[in-house]
């Protein structure tokens, strides 16, 4: 695999100059939260998923990547048709691309996991490796290997903070990542709070012969899981788009790792600690690429994974998990 | 064929096939939102970096049909194939056959491989590819103790590769030792990096043992990419030193070893002793973990691998467990890294990336998570199918991930057979049925 860098980098179209002081860091503070919505998004697949199945959706970071290619095509169609209210598109590019990266997830649970599930432990695994390889490759036969740069969609923003020719900038796409964020989590724990499928996913949660016992239908709540999460990544795919201004075939796979240290960090299976861990990783990587060096963000980032799992096993708010024989 | 299981046949003939053709009209409608913007447009920057677009809806038709086609091809042959639960009869002869077979296999296997040189001489590439088949043998083999005996499923194998390659890199072109001296070297700094990563990941269990050996491979990858004084960063180390024979160059020179013998140079003679360099480490790594196999370190690893509950119930120290076979199977990645180095003669990082790890470990599920026959077989089909492919280069790897998924399907213990544990208590659960009243033991 290629390693062309086209990771979540921290030099996207955000305000980097230097700076120092309270004003830099105020300025950090903001990318870190915009760069954690983004993995948070990603990271409630894998802890989804990770709870209800007990597996690593190793290709979740590929969906995030194919969530954002399809948002670039769509965007392009819409631009070429005429359409020019922003707002609209976004709205019709959001819809879109969350339709067609669901169906990607709904078909990568049933062609590469659902024939699995009472098989031995590192089958799934395995299988979602060899997804995660279909999936970029795919996209780069289909898309080809260069990266895709996108004209800003989004403009302007406003100055928080201004003192000594430093300026501290929130723009507008920084504040439409942040608010689509915090609407979709509330969509979102409401449909697990709330609803009969949320009940369901719940009830397989904990025992998922129980569940099918008492009228649960499990594969389809399974593929639920799967397809919401597909749902959430291809929002994060789109706020990435919007936010760096580019994206390419191979940026699943530092994304996935990272989300899914996010989802450890925040305790995996539990949702809340998702989007926790997900805006700690973001905070971590950005300040780590501020204060230290932007060449080690990712050591730095996969390093955390390792000492939290040796001090925290269980995250910041997982449940011990009880080892049965 | 553990397809997923068949639905009730239908009544009529008719039936069946309008129920095969509904189900074939849902998959090839499904593909056709799947594909219809990853396939039917196709973008590119353009020349002055605005992105352009065109479509490709004869290719979305065609893919379209072609899972339209494809899903009545297989709703047609799990008809014809039947129900799963089909017991096969084999005659006691045929059986005895194939067990001496299977025996003679190894062997035979091993004779072949010692005269492909021989038999091979004047074809470049077919000694080249043996020493790659070869290289990923062991490699398979030096995995297979971490991940078949010990069943800890490493996904960062590729670092402790990437340490013995930069290690006897750096070695030699900074301090000029030879390649004898620094092989045992690479070696013991590549166990070294394996027990460095044992140590925080023994508390771990599947799952996150994978991911976070993942991060460890990663992580070394990035600081060779990023150490850029010491390693060359994406450049790479070149112009590192050939392997001698115990000090005699592989030269055309007057001390070289064709002058030495007396005979006439000739390049090939490197590729040979390459070629039997890596065979001759490959087996090390063989010998080496049957003789530990027999130990009780290597029956502690089976255990480990079977249940580690009940291994600390028993009193086996789980964590020097552990880390011997991180350290082993590093060590043998060491000897593999430092030979690769000093074949290629040049490295950078590219050659050690994830995928590598994740063909080495698709090499030991595929031979059977421990039976060291059968990754060697595996190496042998994968990387041969590898070449196969080699003209639809970039649909190689995709066809590598559909490899992976419908292996697992299909046989997720392996295609050539599964190691069980080398002891065993034979009647664990078989009580005879008259020794017990109601007759359930």
């Amino acid at each position: 695999m290629p390693t062309r860098g086209s990771d979540l980098r921290g030099n996207g179209r955000v305000n980097f100059s230097s700076g120092s002081g309270m004003d830099y860091f105020a300025q950090q503070l903001i990318n870190g939260i915009v760069l954690g919505s983004i993995y948070g998004l990603i990271a409630i697949g894998y802890t989804m998923v990770y709870g209800i199945v007990g597996m690593i959706n190793f290709a979740h970071g590929d969906i995030f990547m194919i969530g954002g290619f399809i948002a670039l095509i769509a965007f392009l169609i819409l631009v070429s048709v005429g359409l020019t209210t922003v707002p609209v598109i976004l709205l019709i590019v959001l819809l879109v691309s969350m339709a067609i990266t669901a169906l990607y997830g709904w078909t990568v649970e049933r062609i590469a996991y659902r024939p699995l599930r009472h098989s031995f432990r590192l089958a799934p695994m395995l299988s979602a490796i060899g997804m995660s390889f279909v999936l970029s490759n795919y996209s780069q036969i289909t898309q080809g290997a260069r990266v895709k740069p996108v004209p800003p969609i989004i403009t302007g923003g406003y100055t928080l903070l201004e003192k000594n020719g430093f300026v501290v900038r929130l723009s507008n796409v920084q504040i439409i990542v942040v608010i689509t964020t915090i609407v979709l989590l509330a969509i979102f724990t409401w449909l697990v709070a709330r609803t009969r499928l949320g009940r369901d996913m719940r009830a397989c949660e904990q025992d998922q012969t129980m569940a099918a016992l008492l009228g649960v239908d499990v594969d389809r709540t399974i593929s639920m899981t799967f397809v919401i999460g597909a749902a959430l990544a291809a929002v994060a795919g789109m706020m990435y788009l919007l936010y760096y201004g580019l994206v390419d075939f191979f940026m699943g796979f530092v994304a996935g790792i990272k989300a899914f240290t996010a989802a450890v960090l925040g305790g995996i299976g539990s949702l809340p600690g998702a989007m926790l861990g997900g805006l700690a990783i973001g905070l971590i990587e950005t300040l780590w690429s501020a204060y230290f060096s932007v060449e080690y963000k990712d050591v730095a980032a996969f390093s955390i994974l390792i000492v939290v799992l040796i001090f925290l096993p269980t995250g910041l708010l997982g449940r011990p998990e009880v080892e049965k024989v | 064929m553990s397809a997923p299981a068949p639905e009730p046949a239908a009544a009529s003939s008719g039936l069946n096939a309008a129920y095969i053709f509904k189900k074939s009209l849902i998959s090839a409608l499904v593909a056709l939102v799947l594909f219809s913007l990853m396939i039917g447009i196709r973008t590119e920057a353009g020349p002055t970096g605005q992105l352009v677009y065109w479509t490709r809806f004869g290719d979305l038709a065609l893919m379209v049909a072609g899972v339209f086609g494809g899903s009545i091809l297989i709703e047609l042959l799990r008809r014809w194939w039947g129900p799963v639960t089909v017991t096969r009869v084999v005659p006691a002869s045929v059986q005895t056959g194939l067990a001496l077979a299977r025996r003679a296999i190894a062997p035979l296997l091993l004779i072949f491989t010692v005269l492909v040189p021989v038999i091979f001489y004047d074809q470049r590439y077919i000694l080249d590819l043996g020493i790659l088949v070869l290289t990923y043998v062991m490699l398979g083999w030096g995995l297979n103790v971490v991940v078949g005996l010990a069943g800890l499923l490493d996904l960062g194998y590729v670092a402790f590769y990437a340490v013995g390659a930069y290690s006897y890199a750096l070695l030699a072109t900074n301090f000029g030792l030879s390649f004898w001296i620094c092989l045992p070297l690479a070696g013991i700094l590549a166990a070294l990096w394996g027990v460095m990563l044992g140590f925080p990941v023994l508390r771990l269990r599947g799952d996150y043992l994978a991911i976070v050996t993942l991060a460890f491979g990663e992580i070394i990858r990035l600081v060779i990419i990023n150490w850029q004084s010491l390693t060359g960063g994406p450049n790479g180390v070149s112009g590192i030193p050939r392997p001698t024979l115990f000090g005699i160059p592989l030269t055309p020179g007057d001390n070289g070893l064709a002058a030495k013998l007396g005979i006439e140079f000739s390049p090939t003679h490197r590729i040979v002793f390459l070629f039997y360099l890596i065979l001759g480490l490959a087996l090390l790594t063989n010998w080496v973990t049957i003789r530990l196999r027999r130990l009780p370190i290597g029956r502690a690893w089976e255990a480990l691998r079977e249940d580690e509950v009940a291994c600390r119930a028993l009193g086996i120290n789980t964590t020097t467990t552990k880390l011997t076979a991180f350290a082993t199977g590093a060590m043998f990645g060491g000897f593999a890294g430092a030979f690769f180095a000093t074949r290629q003669g040049f490295i950078s990082p590219e050659s050690f990336t994830f995928q590598e790890s994740a063909l080495v470990l698709a090499i030991v599920v595929l031979g059977g998570m421990g039976s060291q026959l059968g990754v060697a077989l595996a190496a042998l089909t994968m990387i041969g199918g590898f070449e196969l492919f080699r003209g639809l280069d970039q649909y190689r790897m995709l066809v590598f991930g559909f490899a992976m998924v419908l292996l697992m399907i299909w046989r997720p213990r392996g295609l050539i057979g599964h190691r069980a544990p080398t002891v065993f208590l034979k009647h664990s659960h078989a009580i005879s049925s008259d020794l017990v009243k109601e007759g359930h033991g």
